[in-house]
């Protein structure tokens, strides 16, 4: 280690351009970033982005972890859209382990994802409206994205780090009072939305500041590994719940919104497109999930005893039940060996679980395709030659989530 | 005509012969590996054939096998056509004591930051990267930790006295 951490370059004192170091801590950054920016007057010439502040060796505590023990630490990736992360997670071990889960599981999780993906967006693209100066969306949304949490509250517990879900399916089954909250919710966010569209979308100040804003061409997109809104806005329709669908999407009809140009306008459109498009898809799977009665309204889990938690009070009281229970925690349950990629369309592109075991109880390998720390190496390239203020609004659309990033 | 595991690997064959080998396709996922000088060229190949454009890097990983000999680190590359929707996923293996592979970001600016993440953690030199330093951890560790000869520390040991943590 050197004794100096900090050491001037040569010719440092002379120049004529200025060094800025925006960040780790800096309130407009909204994460723990630090970019040391060369700045000509305003113009960035260059960015050198350092990230890692809040590395929590997530893969390698993963080692020694059952599965069902890993599922808190996928919370901790993206924190805005925490239920996401878990049934990626979910959904990994079961094609690892071969289970089907029933079809009321697949809808309630649905409901879930693209609840946690509108609290996603919505703070996001506020938080864009926040860094060009307008406030009060932000403010105004900010209810609706408590009453999601109320919901999760209801399915397990927790609002930000949810754990929610287990593998097979969920921890109990939805209440009266979580229907009913989402469905207060279908009935009052979509005039909210409205409102913050119309507050925003032609808005002139907005516009003139988020066009031509961070732009990105569809090749270089492609190119860098971008996913998600962000390369959708760039004009290419890759949505992971199209292509390679999970959870029963192939049964839901949504439209993929596109943009054209990549800048912050069109990561700012298609955000809110796809709070749209959630609503819809909420909406067919809250019809579906209501089609279920009798027995079959009560499904929300597979049945699978080796990995699946029995209830407390069957613990107590059934022989079978304490069996496994015993089983389950006390890791008398190996792994089928094998490999696994399965990604899902998270709320800021594809997150993908790379999952390998040697039939274990403990992962032998675990790797997280985290999509921020893909697309985040392209921001020196989409911020040179913009103004400083412009970066500003670049990072925040971009949706970069540090817990994400750092793993 | 959809892209099927067959044909990729019937045209891998073609090209490369015998040294493409290891076919395999756990959960439907086509896996083969290469020897380590050929990863550009078979990734060069995937990405250049109309027929097969696996021109999206989706991840970029390493694994570690303590106990393969002369073949410790493997680099896993996975890959996605997305005009034919088909994802595979490419190995190399390398030695533990020389870990060199030719670095892919002259094909891929995605795999800057994924192979400075590997080189963090694995220690897996790549020849060619353009910055190739520390990412996550800080510049000055001297080991790589996610190496199997580092285990985490053990949960039940009463040795450690640390009243902040109350341990």
């Amino acid at each position: 280690m050197s004794d100096q951490h900090i050491k001037l370059p040569e010719g440092s004192i002379e120049k004529q351009t200025t060094t800025l170091n925006l960040g780790p801590t800096h309130p407009a950054t909204h994460g723990v970033f630090q970019n040391i920016l060369e700045l000509d007057g305003e113009r960035i010439i260059s960015a050198e982005q350092t990230i890692g502040y809040i590395h929590r060796a997530f893969e390698k505590i993963a080692e020694r972890r059952p599965l069902y023990q890993i599922t808190p630490l996928t919370d901790r990736l993206n924190y805005c859209s925490a239920p996401i992360n878990n049934m990626g997670w979910h959904i990994t071990c079961e094609k690892l382990l071969g289970v089907q889960t029933p079809k009321r599981v697949d809808y309630l999780r649905v409901i879930i994802m693209e609840l946690a993906r509108i609290a996603d967006h919505l703070i996001c693209n506020s938080i864009v409206g926040v860094d060009t100066g307008a406030f009060t969306g932000f403010l105004y949304v900010m209810q609706y994205r408590e009453l999601i949490y109320e919901i999760y509250e209801e399915v397990c517990g927790s609002r930000l780090t949810t754990n929610i879900g287990r593998i097979g399916g969920f921890e109990r089954n939805f209440n009266n009072t979580a229907f009913e909250k989402i469905e207060k919710f279908l009935r009052e966010y979509p005039k909210v939305l409205k409102e913050f569209e119309n507050l925003f979308n032609r808005n002139r100040i907005f516009m003139e500041r988020t066009i031509g804003c961070g732009p990105i061409t569809a090749e270089r997109a492609l190119n860098y590994g971008f996913t998600g809104p962000n390369l959708r806005a760039a004009g290419v329709d890759y949505d992971v719940r199209v292509h390679t669908p999970y959870s029963s999407y192939e049964e839901f009809d949504f439209d993929i919104p596109v943009g054209s140009t990549g800048d912050c306008y069109d990561r700012f459109l298609v955000r809110n497109q796809e709070m749209w498009q959630s609503l819809r898809i909420i909406e067919q799977a809250m019809k579906k999930v209501k089609e279920f009665k009798g027995k079959e309204a009560e499904v929300f889990h597979a049945d699978i005893p080796e990995f699946y938690l029995p209830e407390k009070k069957d613990v107590y009281t059934k022989m079978e039940a304490l069996i496994w229970h015993f089983k389950i925690i006390m890791g008398e349950i190996d792994m089928p060996a094998g490999e696994v990629y399965q990604s899902v369309e998270g709320a800021n592109g594809e997150l993908g679980f790379y999952l390998i075991t040697d039939g274990g109880r403990t992962p032998y390998r675990l790797h997280f395709r985290r999509p921020c720390f893909v697309y985040y190496q392209a921001y020196e390239e989409i911020s040179k030659g913009a103004m400083l203020s412009d970066a500003i609004i670049t990072l925040s659309s971009l949706n970069l989530i540090a817990g994400e990033m750092d793993a | 005509m959809a892209l099927t595991n067959e044909y990729i690997k019937q045209r891998l064959t073609e090209k490369f012969g015998e040294q493409v080998q290891q076919f395999q396709e756990p959960y439907g996922m086509l896996t083969f590996e290469a020897p380590k000088e050929l990863n550009l060229k078979v990734l060069q190949f995937l990405y250049d054939e109309a027929d097969l454009a696996f021109q999206f890097l989706t991840d970029l990983q390493a694994v570690h096998y303590p106990d393969n000999k002369g073949r410790e680190l493997a680099v896993v590359y996975h890959l996605h056509s997305l005009t034919n929707n088909v994802r595979i996923r490419f190995k190399v293996f390398t030695d533990i004591t020389s870990p060199d592979v030719f670095s892919a970001t002259a094909l891929f600016s995605a795999a800057n930051w994924m192979e400075r993440e590997t080189y963090d953690f694995y220690g897996v030199n790549f020849i060619g990267h353009p910055n190739l330093k520390r990412i996550l951890n800080v510049d000055e560790m001297d080991y790589f930790p996610m190496r199997k000869e580092y285990p985490l520390e053990e949960q039940t040991r009463i040795d450690k006295d640390d009243d902040m943590f109350g341990r």
